[in-house]
């Protein structure tokens, strides 16, 4: 999808010299990312991967033209470099870090007010695997080679399960337009329904397969997009049904607190809202296939 | 992370609310003297465990003189507490509260959350204090008052005073109870909580207004910067597996059922429980290893499930990315050299180099089950508990 990334965009790494910086830019080049550099705060001026490395995000965007930047620094730091990177005039932001508090992510996205809709940032995570438009880019810490080029775009909440999905498209046959990774905490960049409303849009996309969980209100917003605005078919799995109520199932945002946050609750009001359910998430690709053959 | 009542009503306190008098007492020689200490003619008995709805559990004794907070106090101290929110097993009470009786006139309910939906903190208020949320939301909607903050500029005493006058507090007192409101606002976002809970917030015959019940909880992503709230954690009143669990980096959640788990990702674990159900079976745990899925988790995972007696399968599965499935199998087979697994194990690999990691398997010796998709390893699973 070339609404978030494609082969021309222009990639950062923010955090670039850490260990986890320096292990994924690498596996982002050799699958074909256009990197063109990092920033690590004092580092600026030497090289690192036989790219250069700036101080500032500013200084990165100035010199290299950087659009698209990922990160890798902690948790308690994060939320700082994002409002950097929005502020250096970077289009896409993709958060890694599991771990940033809550007030945080607020911070961000109050921050991020000041930009009108066509300046500002899209930020997508945190506690997230990324994008991954298949054959064009990579802005993320998946496994490249198991996303077939296709045109089914896939959300999801959860890195493996989106990584189940997406083998199961491929042993099928069945391609990928765009992945996007949203990410398992409470509040995070981009919502469900922020990415559904660009897959509507997108050219490169047929069908769309959301992977949602318990907890928050994301999944039914998505619904109700959907239901109001949406052409393209939008098929759902929504895993935690054995999950008890009132516990964090891991991600921090997987936590059933209200009426209509459930997987069966989930479920049901998507089932209303016209949208295909995957009963359960081994058939994952074959209710794709299957919404995909009746087009 | 959640605290005790007394802890959130030091904080409380401390943000310029007011509390009626109290200590915590670990005897009931130190209650009788506390009580005393306290002074005035009655005196609450509360046992300190993370759970609400204690009175109901026999957790709450009114009391009316110093020698009945003593006897009060040693028949609730290490007692186990059931609640309709602890679970069978219950919470044991180590710490007792003693506190001044008040004399109620009216009760309130006041609570702030993140509202994921709006992305902001919420307050939620209602006349009818002293039920649980959920009860006055089904019984007495009609009741419950909001107020949206927004965080950058904080709550304003505007917002404090039409919650203050919506919950038809007399004139004389708004002043004191806006005050108590914002009191409440400060401590949820100077201290990064999740919750905050004051039911009932109580006006007195007095016309004091007082805390006189609170909970809070607390984002376990910022305790970092949080060293004297991270300070009041009481592991005693978390389940045992799971203190072991989050003390090694490993998500862990103690369910009832006998299938044991080791997944890496908390969607696929989620996903994985709901497959054992679909197969008729019934999860032990749920247990997320990290997306990574590195040996040394795997060897922590492995003693995890295998210290919880209800056990009787294994299943691990594993969608490997970027870390290989050859080098998870690895992990895996030097983790059973470590721990003897006497329960039937299956193991479902997925994702780079699956053909790689099942030969390690298969040569190593192990007595396990292979299985190749999520169906069938749930399937596999609940077939290996019937055998």
């Amino acid at each position: 999808m070339t609404v978030l990334v494609d082969k021309n965009s222009k990639i950062i790494i923010q955090g670039f010299t850490g260990k986890m910086g320096s292990f994924h830019a690498d596996e982002m080049i050799k699958y074909g990312s256009n990197v063109v550099g990092g920033v690590t705060p004092g580092k600026g001026g030497s090289k690192h991967l036989d790219l250069p490395v700036f101080n500032t995000v500013k200084d990165a965007v100035n010199e290299t033209g950087a659009d698209a930047s990922i990160l890798f620094v902690p948790p308690a730091f994060a939320a700082d470099s994002a409002m950097e990177a929005a502020d250096a005039g970077i289009k896409i932001c993709v958060a890694i870090v599991d771990g940033i508090p809550s007030h945080d992510m607020i911070r961000i996205k109050r921050y991020m007010r000041r930009y009108t809709k066509s300046s500002k940032m899209t930020l997508v995570g945190p506690n997230c695997a990324g994008i991954i438009s298949p054959g064009k880019s990579m802005l993320g810490i998946m496994p490249g080679h198991i996303y077939k080029e296709g045109r089914v775009g896939i959300i999801s909440r959860s890195g493996t399960l989106g990584y189940e999905a997406a083998q199961q498209l491929k042993n099928l046959n069945i391609g990928v337009s765009t992945s996007v990774g949203i990410g398992g905490d409470p509040i995070n960049g981009s919502s469900f329904r922020d990415i559904i409303e660009k897959f509507e849009t997108d050219d490169e996309t047929d069908a769309i397969l959301m992977i949602g969980e318990i907890g928050g209100p994301q999944e039914v917003a998505a619904g109700e997009f959907a239901k109001e605005n949406m052409k393209k078919p939008v098929i759902a799995y929504i895993a935690g049904l054995t999950a008890p109520k009132g516990r964090v199932m891991g991600h921090a945002g997987a936590i059933v607190s209200a009426y209509g946050e459930s997987a069966i609750e989930k479920v049901e009001i998507l089932k209303e809202c016209g949208i295909t359910i995957s009963k359960n998430p081994s058939v994952m690709g074959d209710t794709v296939k299957s919404v995909l053959e009746k087009m | 992370m959640d605290i005790h009542e007394y802890q959130a009503k030091k904080i409380l306190s401390d943000f310029g609310v007011t509390i009626p008098r109290g200590g915590i007492v670990y005897s009931p020689e130190n209650a009788e003297n506390k009580a005393r200490e306290i002074g005035g003619s009655r005196w609450v008995v509360k046992a300190q465990i993370h759970s609400g709805a204690r009175g109901k559990a026999g957790g709450i004794i009114v009391c009316d003189t110093p020698l009945e907070v003593a006897q009060a106090t040693d028949k609730l101290l290490g007692k186990k507490l059931v609640t309709n929110q602890t679970g069978p097993e219950g919470k044991i009470v180590n710490r007792i509260y003693i506190e001044e009786a008040t004399d109620i006139e009216r009760e309130l309910y006041l609570g702030l959350v993140f509202d994921r939906s709006s992305e902001s903190i919420m307050v939620v208020a209602s006349t009818e204090g002293g039920m649980s949320v959920e009860e006055i939301s089904k019984e007495k909607p009609e009741s419950i008052i909001r107020s949206k903050i927004e965080v950058a500029v904080g709550m304003q005493s505007f917002q404090a005073r039409e919650l203050a006058f919506g919950l038809g507090i007399e004139p004389d007192l708004i002043r004191r109870a806006s005050e108590t409101i914002i009191g409440c606002y400060k401590a949820f976002s100077e201290l990064d909580a999740t919750m905050v809970e004051v039911n009932p917030l109580v006006i007195s015959k007095q016309k004091q207004i007082l805390a006189l019940d609170c909970k809070m909880s607390f984002d376990n992503n910022a305790m970092f910067r949080r060293n004297q709230v991270s300070e009041l954690r009481d592991k005693t009143q978390e389940d045992s597996k799971e203190v072991f669990a989050s003390d090694r980096g490993l998500n862990y959640v103690s369910l009832d059922g006998n299938i044991g788990n080791i997944i890496n990702g908390a969607g696929l674990a989620m996903a994985s429980m709901d497959m054992i159900k679909l197969a008729g079976g019934s999860p032990a745990n749920f247990l997320d290893v990290g997306g990574g899925a590195t040996p040394e988790k795997i060897v922590k995972a492995f003693k995890l499930v295998t210290m919880d007696e209800k056990v009787k399968v294994i299943l691990v599965n594993i969608f490997a990315g970027i870390n290989r499935c050859d080098w998870v199998a690895e992990g895996i087979v030097d983790a059973l050299k470590k721990i003897q697994i006497k329960v039937p194990l299956v193991i479902r690999l997925a994702g780079t180099n699956v053909e790689k990691g099942n030969k390690i398997l298969k040569e190593s010796k192990i007595n396990y089950i292979e299985a190749n998709t999520l169906e069938d390893a749930a399937n596999k699973a609940v077939a290996a508990l019937n055998k």
